[in-house]
């Protein structure tokens, strides 16, 4: 079950570039994105979502893909910024693994790189349905120079 | 979770009273090993929803409850719109009108042995299944209004079934009061090329055989005994469900402070059922239902083709259709009187007991029928609402087995490949594209679902008509 929703202090690890990470929710799964702007963590939590799916190494980036989104707060832009890349897997049938992201307070826009999802090669898994506002943390370290964000993906 | 915050009602039903700011109690239906075993979340969750305005008699939580968003999964709560009630589009749930149809074959189980791989991966191939998968069908702007709209009625009108099929689905394949305008550009984008399509994670179609029958009497009048063959199809509305509930989760989580609402927890995102926003949901979430009644109808022609290919004698006549994240305005007895209220059922089946109205004639006289689905390595059951159902819960009843462990602790613990081997062993086909898959959908990730129909029993939720047992599970 999930034992887990706050993001663990990226320091601690004593490692500083950036990644993502999956932590476990009892139905679903949470996905968490650490990277040296706000920026970086969102694209690395992009790529979290995508492992939720299948291995991202998969994922050839060979047809591009722009999106953008605004919204009240920064962690509900963690929130839409996700469920937008979910629109985008789900009306292209795509898979992404590579994300460009530049926000500027609370809008947000990117270029995302993938293909058309191929069951043979990159079996998924399971199907993303929307990025929830569960264990929805963001920026906790980010005067040590981290940025950590993350959310629950309902799947 | 720790039960000594609960107050035992009776072996089955047990009761966190009101305190801080909960309106009413909230109450949790499980014997006491499957209470142990739920997580301390599911406790929180729908204490929070009894805090909720406009909330009547008390917030339930069924037997197979585990941790969700807002409310807890198989989260029970009605509203009162005339006492401020709310809507609650984490109440629902993303894949809104998630539901199981049953569908009974007219076979016994040596009519599919023989046949029984090649009947699987012909059902595999028929059904569109998976990430990326589509449907036969592209939809323009009309004609996802006229889907929307009519639901299963629409799917009949289209070819996709029998009109004799709609009278065994709730709503009798048609949610009234959908409004296709509320469906935004992006939930219809998605949608479009995804009629008739399965999903993945816990979706499935599964070939099934009885292997229990708890009510001779009941059963042998509905025509079923042990060795009958049933399909079960367990999806909902796809992508468009799922963009609805995400739209309006962050719409109504937004809004809240405008409503006055503070919320224990913003997956609770709710606003009032008489304001616009609460109106657009119910509008929107209509329309939603009408997608996943008119999707499984285009499943269920899609199984019949595939049956008819290899088994044609096979009839495949709808038994029931029920869906399980839904709200619903109905009439329930609640504080000595009958009133109108919005139930939202989260991972929860309607449970009507008999005589009432809404079911179809044939089945009025048994009470409603629970579809309750399990795993691909242990059974479903059915079961069938009752008159003492009918005032327990606002009629609603378990859904599922309930998860017991996350995804990334059953894709550790198991390896796809090594299940379906071992499940066919034990005699259950299984057909997925994907192996991690079917890991994370490993039988012993899940509760134990006849513990949970015999709780649902015991808490007098309904009663048990039927176990059914896995012989093919074609997964996304």
């Amino acid at each position: 079950m999930f034992r887990q929703a706050k993001a663990m202090d990226p320091i601690k690890t004593k490692r500083r570039e950036a990644r993502w990470e999956h932590f476990s929710h009892g139905a679903d799964i949470g996905v968490r994105g650490i990277g040296p702007s706000r920026d970086k963590a969102f694209e690395q939590a992009a790529l979290a979502l995508t492992a939720v799916v299948c291995n991202p190494k998969r994922v050839k980036p060979v047809q591009r893909v722009t999106v953008s989104c605004s919204a009240a707060d920064q962690e509900l832009l963690l929130v839409a910024w996700l469920n937008a890349v979910i629109a985008e897997m789900s009306a292209r049938k795509m898979l992404f693994s590579r994300f460009s992201v530049r926000s500027r307070g609370l809008r947000l826009k990117a270029v995302i790189k993938g293909e058309k999802a191929d069951p043979r090669r990159h079996a998924p898994a399971v199907e993303p349905k929307g990025a929830t506002l569960t264990a929805l943390d963001i920026g906790r370290w980010r005067q040590r120079g981290l940025w950590t964000v993350q959310c629950v993906v309902d799947v | 979770m720790n039960i000594s915050k609960l107050a035992r009602r009776s072996d089955y039903s047990w009761e966190m009273p009101k305190r801080g700011d909960m309106r009413v109690p909230a109450v949790i239906f499980a014997g006491e090993s499957l209470i142990r075993e739920m997580d301390e979340k599911v406790a929180e969750q729908i204490s929070n929803v009894a805090c909720l305005p406009g909330i009547v008699e008390a917030a339930y939580a069924m037997p197979d409850a585990h941790w969700g968003y807002g409310f807890p999964i198989g989260g029970v709560a009605a509203f009162d719109p005339d006492e401020g009630g709310v809507v609650s589009a984490g109440g629902v749930g993303f894949d809104i009108s998630c539901g199981v149809r049953a569908l009974k074959t007219g076979l016994r189980v040596p009519e599919i042995e023989s046949v029984r791989a090649r009947l699987a991966r012909t059902l595999a191939a028929a059904i569109p299944a998976g990430v990326g998968s589509t449907g036969s069908l592209h939809l323009d702007d009309r004609e996802l209004d006229r889907m929307l709209e009519n639901g299963a009625r629409w799917a009949v009108g289209r070819g996709f079934g029998r009109p004799d099929d709609l009278d065994r689905v709730e709503e009798r394949g048609r949610m009234e009061g959908a409004d296709p305008a509320e469906i935004s550009r992006q939930a219809r984008r998605r949608q479009r090329d995804e009629m008739g399509t399965l999903g993945s994670g816990n979706h499935y179609m599964e070939v099934q055989r009885v292997s229990l029958v708890y009510d001779d009497r009941a059963a042998a009048a509905m025509g079923f005994s042990v060795g009958d063959v049933l399909v079960s199809l367990h999806c909902g509305s796809r992508g468009l469900g799922h963009q609805v509930g995400t739209e309006f989760v962050s719409r109504m989580a937004e809004a809240a402070p405008r409503f006055g609402l503070t919320l224990p927890e913003r997956d609770l995102a709710c606003a009032p059922i008489k304001s616009p926003l609460g109106q657009s949901y119910l509008g929107a979430m209509r329309a939603a239902i009408n997608c996943a009644l008119a999707n499984r109808q285009i499943l269920t022609h899609l199984a019949r083709i595939a049956f008819a290919e290899v088994l044609p004698q096979a009839s495949l006549d709808v038994f029931y259709d029920v869906s399980h994240n839904t709200c619903k305005l109905e009439e329930h007895e609640a504080g000595g009187r009958r009133r109108s209220l919005y139930v939202h059922r989260k991972g929860a089946t309607r449970a009507f007991g008999p005589g009432r109205p809404e079911l179809p004639e044939a089945l009025r006289p048994f009470g409603q029928p629970v579809l309750i689905g399990g795993t691909m390595g242990t059974a479903s059951h059915i079961l069938l609402g009752t008159a003492e159902s009918e005032k327990t819960a606002f009629a609603s009843a378990a859904h599922g087995a309930g998860r017991a462990m996350s995804r990334h602790q059953a894709a550790k613990q198991w390896r796809g490949a090594q299940l379906v081997k071992e499940l066919a062993s034990r005699g259950v086909l299984i057909e997925s594209p994907s192996m991690r898959g079917v890991a994370e959908e490993a039988p012993g990730a899940y509760k134990d679902v006849d513990a949970v129909a015999e709780a649902t029993e015991r808490a007098g939720l309904a009663r048990r008509l039927l176990r059914l047992a896995p012989m093919i599970c074609v997964k996304g």
